[in-house]
């Protein structure tokens, strides 16, 4: 990937979307990076579609409004593949991740992506439930987009979700969302 | 060792008041108020300042409550955004006439109505014949750097004007970017303690505040407030600024002048857009097109002749402005207009309306303007001089 890295998060609020991408631009400050992580801000209401924004650079990030032609394409929320339009401006060689629990072939039917644009699902849903016991995805899609990206290490992002989610929630949820993040970088399938 | 960090705009300058530690800062609680305050009354409350925070029921009585503050001879700040600042701008007189060097943090946004609480420029430019002191950010660490300077120009012995020091809303307010704290010591040794001047709380040297002054004297109170923002302003801030790199590394001065050297184009914008209008400019440079941008600093006071200098020989100039003053031309592109007409040969200058309730500043709006300029330079014709762009059909 090029000098400077823009990924575009698909989600729905209330499901941590905004708060993924604030984690992996902390967690992306390694090695003198410049980051951006942003929303597009309208009125903030549960289950409403929603997008949030990434940049990382090596130079500085002076581009400041939304991301039009992102490399990577997160999909927090698989129902909004049949209203929203996630391959909008994709880069020829973008990277689409969805969380689903379907086969990632038949969300790459779906999605209809050109020659170079890869295709990863994960069912980051179903991970959430199990190591966390609440339907948050957003801790697995965090790593899975490390993983699908290489933007950081595994063990870098762990640490990075320890210090965000160690401000506001109790151990217990902490170590629930380390191994779900831990879950979502294992479990991607490429489709 | 400065600390690195990904946060807000908000928490950047929240962060900048915490290291500056003011006496006194009153702030009107909810909307159109921002996190950045939300922030600075959680060190209050968990004792990480000193600042006696007065919370009062609007902004007038924000601005009012300052104004009592800063004459009582406390070091004050606060921050406002939008229609608050709009519900200041009586008190805003009252700050700059009586001399205060509060400093004030405003996360620009429109005004209403429709309502709407995303980014433009209508508020600061409200504000803009108040006798404020203006500073403005392009990012996060911009408007962390202009706040640490704000105190050092607003308190400096040759001003004593209240300073406000602006960003983009949501763009910046409420994005997460990179940023560089710089040391707590090194920022309280920078920003160093305040001594008010003629402090009401002197009580054994009585003083009158806010007398009545009639056709008497009135006139002579404004002359000594256009002096000073005429010939002292500029110095002050370019002295801070050099000190403020010497500690920092990061230079700043009365605008930024970006690949101007030798261009015969230019874009003037403030804040947030003039960094994607950057990149643009770049692109242009790549093909070959002698492109710049000027990016505006300090705009109160005006640095009209280093403004005429710096774009004095172009062709062809485009001044974009994220309001408007309806019936005449934006408030930047006046001020440039006003800088250039007093030389000889001058660049041909369009202005452009950009971005209001927040509409995106995309890079082929720059791109759009930039072919249209170098349709100018060409042609010497200008077909339209003020133009909105990015309308929706």
């Amino acid at each position: 990937m090029g000098e400077t890295v823009e990924i575009r998060w698909h989600g729905r609020g209330g499901q941590g979307t905004v708060t993924a991408a604030k984690v992996l631009a902390d967690a992306c400050l390694s090695g003198g990076r410049y980051v951006q992580a942003f929303p597009e801000y309208g009125p903030e209401r549960a289950g409403a579609p929603l997008r949030a924004y990434n940049r990382i650079g090596v130079k500085e990030v002076r581009m400041h409004c939304p991301v039009l032609n992102p490399q990577v394409v997160s999909v927090v929320d698989a129902s909004l593949l049949d209203t929203v339009d996630v391959t909008e401006g994709a880069t020829d060689d973008a990277v689409f991740l969805v969380n689903t629990a379907k086969d990632p072939q038949e969300i790459r039917e779906k999605l209809k992506p050109k020659p170079g644009q890869k295709v990863f699902t994960v069912d980051a849903t179903r991970i959430a439930l199990e190591a966390i016991g609440r339907p948050f995805p957003n801790s697995p899609m965090l790593g899975a987009v490390c993983r699908v990206t290489g933007l950081v290490s595994l063990e870098h992002l762990l640490e990075d979700v320890r210090k965000s989610f160690g401000k506001k929630f109790a151990q217990k949820i902490i170590e629930g969302n380390l191994e779900a993040t831990r879950r979502g970088y294992e479990e991607v399938k490429e489709g | 060792m400065a600390r690195v960090m990904a946060v807000t705009g908000n928490e950047a300058v929240a962060e900048a008041f915490r290291q500056i530690n003011p006496d006194v800062c009153a702030a009107y609680p909810i909307t159109p108020q921002t996190e950045l305050m939300q922030r600075f009354a959680a060190f209050a409350a968990n004792g990480k300042v000193d600042t006696e925070i007065i919370l009062v029921e609007s902004e007038h009585s924000a601005m009012s409550a300052c104004i009592g503050a800063a004459t009582a001879g406390g070091r004050v700040a606060t921050a406002t955004c939008g229609p608050g600042l709009a519900l200041m701008w009586e008190m805003l007189f009252v700050a700059s006439g009586m001399r205060l060097p509060i400093v004030m943090a405003v996360v620009n946004r429109s005004l209403s109505a429709p309502i709407n609480i995303h980014c433009d420029h209508a508020d600061a430019m409200g504000a803009r014949d108040s006798g404020w002191v203006q500073l403005w950010s392009e990012n996060a660490q911009e408007a962390y750097d202009n706040t640490i300077q704000a105190f050092r120009i607003a308190e400096h012995v040759d001003v004593r004007l209240p300073a406000l020091v602006c960003m983009d809303g949501f763009i910046i307010g409420h994005s997460i970017t990179r940023i560089e704290f710089l040391e707590d010591e090194l920022v309280k040794g920078f920003t160093g303690e305040y001594t008010p001047l003629n402090p009401l709380l002197d009580i054994d040297n009585p003083k009158s505040f806010g007398p009545l002054v009639l056709t008497d004297q009135y006139h002579e109170y404004k002359y000594a407030q256009h002096e000073v923002m005429w010939t002292k302003v500029r110095d002050v801030v370019l002295g801070v600024a050099a000190e403020f790199e010497k500690v920092s590394g990061r230079r700043y001065g009365l605008f930024e002048s970006y690949r101007l050297d030798d261009a015969e184009i230019a874009l003037v914008i403030l804040n947030s857009a003039a960094g994607t209008a950057k990149d643009v400019v770049d692109s242009f440079r790549e093909r070959g097109v002698k492109a710049g941008l000027l990016k505006p600093r300090l705009f109160r006071p005006f640095p009209y002749a280093e403004v005429a200098q710096a774009l004095g020989g172009l062709k062809a100039v485009a001044v974009l402005d994220r309001a408007d003053s309806f019936g005449g031309y934006g408030p930047v592109f006046t001020e440039v207009c006003s800088a250039l007409y007093p030389l000889a040969k001058r660049p041909a200058v369009i202005n452009k309306i950009y971005g209001l309730g927040g509409r995106d500043f995309l890079p082929q709006h720059a791109e759009r303007v930039l072919k249209e300029l170098e349709e100018i330079a060409q042609t010497g014709r200008v077909s339209v001089i003020k133009e909105y762009i990015g309308v929706r059909e």
